[in-house]
């Protein structure tokens, strides 16, 4: 089996995939045992699955374990922890912004990689940021509160 | 049980201290009858204590507010609380969680449970002693703390699984494993009811390790690897029966007119004299159609169980609402004794009622029987917009008459439901293995809300129960209601239009209940009602709607008002704020509150504006999210709530309640801003503009 070497959250890995196409995501889930990304379309639409590779938000669920050889990977997990979150999931915990959680994953790492690129955004801006990131529980209002007050700004 | 009683009172804190009775080998399974003290609680060496309770978590905020009650009633400090939810083997069967039931039904009995504990540490109560462990029945009467005394409940204390969620260690189902299990899929035919004809299994031979499994006309694959799974479920070769069973959404109206008729049932009946003459006698006559669509529970997360079946039982990892009754209906199906069946809890995606949960664990079970090992399911974004049980379609014809002031001299709603029939609803799989099983039907309490919430004459609702229903359908949160406030709702808007009289006013001037005024003034004011903004800004068109209502015209009084902005070119409505009151009586938590208002909101907004399943003769043909949109980002309103706190009063569930007004809200908003009454949900573009231009 081919083996693919990339960076996931700071350390180097090695893993072993019988299908260079299989998605990221299920390396990670599986091979690596990180959930943060979740499976939910397998389709790139509702954002999920979303880590940073090289700093910049991508649809896990639709990236090719042989397009990620040689880059850096970070996931949900490789932010933070309970006992200290990053500021970004400190926010989202301050403003207890999940229900179910699910999506959680994909409104963060997209969060982190709007933030990156603009890190003081209007609200206007956070919502075109997050406009592919879907949530069916209804957490928006505090989503949008959690980046705002991450970006230091209101919303 | 509580054994060795050991109480210390330390300045008016009760500290409790009990050694955790072990049971002997014959009695290893923990009582889970709702009648026993223990049933509910244990209460540990350390001080700490464990409530059990057969509801869930579904992301409502139910773990901490659960919590919040139990460490109250003990007085003891919340972190002394854990909590285990669900698990069939532990916890007692407090009905599925549904119909906002959370609190009312699962946190009530556990606060007694509490109460009877804290009774009997107080005092020598009755009991069956065995050695030093006493028995305790829960106790009906056993005295509840005062609320004005409360220092736990009512606080918005943090909910302790949200730092989990937002750093990728809380544990979904979707996360579980187990050492040997393998990775499963069902392959689910082209048409409902379609038979499997053949299998060419040699169209997945180059992917490794997969296994095909075929029972009947069920067709699964499983692998160890995951990615093979998915892989040799979309590529396996196999052919199926044509099947055109369904009515396609197009005709679905004509379809529940002219459906078979089970029963009817007369709803409500209430001031009638003589509603003939009433109604020939009216000043004014107003009749109107509205229509909702079949909708799925849309999970961001589909549907995913692990099952391990083995020695003549199974145990089952689900996020079910109903983990109890998918225990003994998982036991029938599968001929398993039910002390050998066992379902345990863990968090899943968002599920707003019965989503594809408990078929995707009837898919794991027959997977791993089949294959002796355990199997983890996970349905795809296909299998769970295509095949989940949907929230019912709804159709109803109200007409109503008023006399020269305005006021309702007659009202008649007629609405058609899919049937109630007894036993569980049937799951996808052992139908397609042709194993025998319930073919019962259940969507909630879909009748309620269908009359005026004001003074009116001769009011009366009739229900047409459906024989047939196309899609199968199951509870969708807040069933039925949602629909029924919104014919309700914006008739009465209509009436009030008709009378001249204005929207607010009209509806105040039909409430006597302090409550309800209380919440429609509250909501008003808040927003500012009767500031109207610019009417026309560009293309759009700006306009204030409101509605009330009074949950099952029994719980939660909720009233909002809503400010929209409708584009006359594209058609598209854009909901800009939401003011919202809403009184469910005794606040548990209020963060945890508000954030189920402005789920109930946001996502009843995705519901009114763009979700509607699509089938035609043969499927559902709405299975991403790009066939089944949502709302996204861009189209979140503002959203300001006004919660009323009544800690005298009963608490009653608020997970669903804040979802009724909100189609009703917009339709009214929408009527303000351009005269154009939308009656049909979703309000698409094209029906926002079909209805501009006939108005």
């Amino acid at each position: 089996m081919a083996k693919y070497n990339f960076q996931v959250n700071g350390s180097g890995v090695s893993v072993e995939s019988w299908d260079p196409g299989q998605p990221l995501l299920y390396v990670l889930r599986n091979t690596l045992g990180l959930h943060g990304p979740k499976f939910g379309c397998g389709l790139a639409q509702c954002g999920a699955c979303t880590v940073l590779m090289d700093g910049k938000a991508v649809r896990s669920c639709l990236t090719p374990v042989r397009q990620v050889a040689g880059h850096a990977i970070t996931t949900l997990e490789g932010l933070g922890t309970p006992e200290n979150p990053d500021p970004v999931q400190a926010a989202f915990i301050a403003e207890q912004a999940a229900q179910c959680g699910y999506c959680t994953n994909g409104m963060i790492m997209s969060c982190k990689s709007l933030l990156t690129q603009t890190p003081k955004p209007t609200l206007d801006q956070v919502k075109q940021g997050l406009a592919g990131n879907l949530c069916k529980c209804g957490t928006h209002t505090r989503i949008l509160r959690a980046v705002m007050r991450a970006a230091g700004g209101q919303a | 049980m509580i054994s060795r009683r050991d109480l210390l009172k330390t300045g008016g804190a009760i500290v409790v201290s009990f050694a955790f009775a072990r049971r002997s080998a014959a009695q290893t399974a923990k009582p889970v009858d709702p009648k026993e003290v223990d049933s509910f609680l244990a209460f540990h060496a350390d001080g700490t204590v464990t409530i059990y309770i057969g509801k869930v978590d579904v992301g409502t905020g139910l773990r901490i507010a659960v919590r919040q009650m139990a460490a109250e009633e003990l007085d003891i400090p919340i972190e002394a609380v854990t909590l285990i939810e669900g698990d069939t083997a532990l916890t007692p069967d407090q009905g599925s969680t549904g119909g906002s039931t959370g609190l009312t039904r699962g946190g009530v009995e556990v606060r007694l449970a509490a109460a009877t504990a804290r009774q009997a540490l107080l005092k020598p109560v009755a009991g069956r002693r065995e050695g030093d462990r006493l028995f305790l029945k829960v106790d009906p009467k056993a005295p509840l703390k005062d609320p004005s005394r409360y220092t736990v409940v009512g606080k918005p204390i943090l909910r302790p699984d949200v730092p989990g969620k937002c750093t990728g260690r809380q544990a979904y189902v979707q996360d579980f494993s187990l050492e040997g299990m393998l990775h499963g899929r069902v392959i689910r035919p082209r048409a409902f009811g379609a038979k499997l004809l053949s299998v060419d299994e040699s169209s997945i031979r180059s992917i490794p390790d997969v296994r095909v499994v075929r029972e009947g006309s069920f067709l699964g694959v499983v692998a160890k690897d995951e990615w093979a799974a998915v892989r040799a479920a979309r590529e396996l070769k196999a052919t199926w029966s044509e099947r055109q069973g369904l009515p396609g959404n197009a005709g679905l109206e004509r379809y529940l007119r002219e459906s078979a008729i089970d029963h009817d049932e007369v709803v409500v009946e209430r001031a009638r004299n003589d509603p003939a003459a009433a109604m020939s006698s009216a000043a004014k006559r107003l009749s109107a159609t509205y229509r909702w669509p079949n909708q799925s529970h849309g999970s961001i997360g589909p549907s995913c169980a692990v099952a391990d079946v083995r020695d003549g039982g199974a145990t089952v990892w689900s996020s079910s609402q109903g983990t109890h009754a998918l225990r003994t209906n998982l036991a029938k199906v599968f001929a398993l004794p039910l002390d050998k069946v066992r379902v345990v809890y863990l968090d899943g995606s968002g599920s707003y009622g019965s989503n594809g949960n408990d078929d995707v664990a009837a898919d794991a079970v027959l997977l791993s029987k089949n294959v002796g090992q355990p199997v983890r399911v996970q349905w795809t974004r296909q299998d769970e917009l295509g095949w989940d049980p949907k929230g019912p379609q709804q159709l109803l014809d109200l007409r109503a008459g008023i006399d020269a002031d305005g006021r309702i001299v007659a009202w008649e709603t007629e609405m058609w439901l899919p049937a109630t029939k007894p036993g569980a609803r049937p799951l996808l799989s052992p139908d397609a293995a042709g194993i025998p099983q319930d073919h019962g039907q259940s969507s909630g309490l879909l009748s309620q809300n269908g009359d005026p919430p004001y003074a009116a004459s001769n009011v009366r609702v009739v229900a047409h129960y459906l024989k047939d229903t196309p899609l199968r359908p199951s509870n969708l949160r807040a069933p039925g209601k949602i629909a029924n406030v919104f014919a309700v709702e914006s008739f009465t808007d209509q009436l009030a239009a008709a009378a001249g009289i204005d929207p607010v006013a009209y509806r105040l001037r039909g409430l006597t209940d302090p409550r309800a005024i209380e919440v429609l003034k509250r909501a008003t004011e808040m927003f500012g009602w009767g500031v109207k903004p610019p009417l026309a800004q560009g293309s759009l068109k700006v306009g204030h709607g409101v509605a009330y209502m009074r949950y099952k015209q029994a719980e939660n009084y909720v009233a909002m008002a809503m400010e929209v902005a409708v584009d006359q070119v594209t058609g598209k409505i854009l909901v800009r704020r939401v003011a919202c009151a809403h009184d469910c009586g005794l606040v548990v938590n209020p963060d945890a509150l508000r954030n189920q208002i402005e789920g109930c909101i946001v996502q009843t907004l995705s519901r009114t504006l763009h979700e509607e399943v699509k089938f035609d003769r043969s499927r559902v043909t709405s299975v991403d999210w790009v066939s089944y949109p949502i709302l996204t980002f861009p189209e979140v309103p503002a959203i300001e709530i006004a919660l009323i706190n009544r800690p005298e009063l009963p608490l009653v569930g608020a997970g669903e309640a804040a979802s009724a007004p909100v189609a009703a809200a917009v339709a009214n908003a929408v009527f303000d801003a351009t005269g154009a009454r939308l009656r049909t949900v979703p309000f698409t573009p094209e029906r926002v503009k079909a209805a501009m231009a006939g108005a």
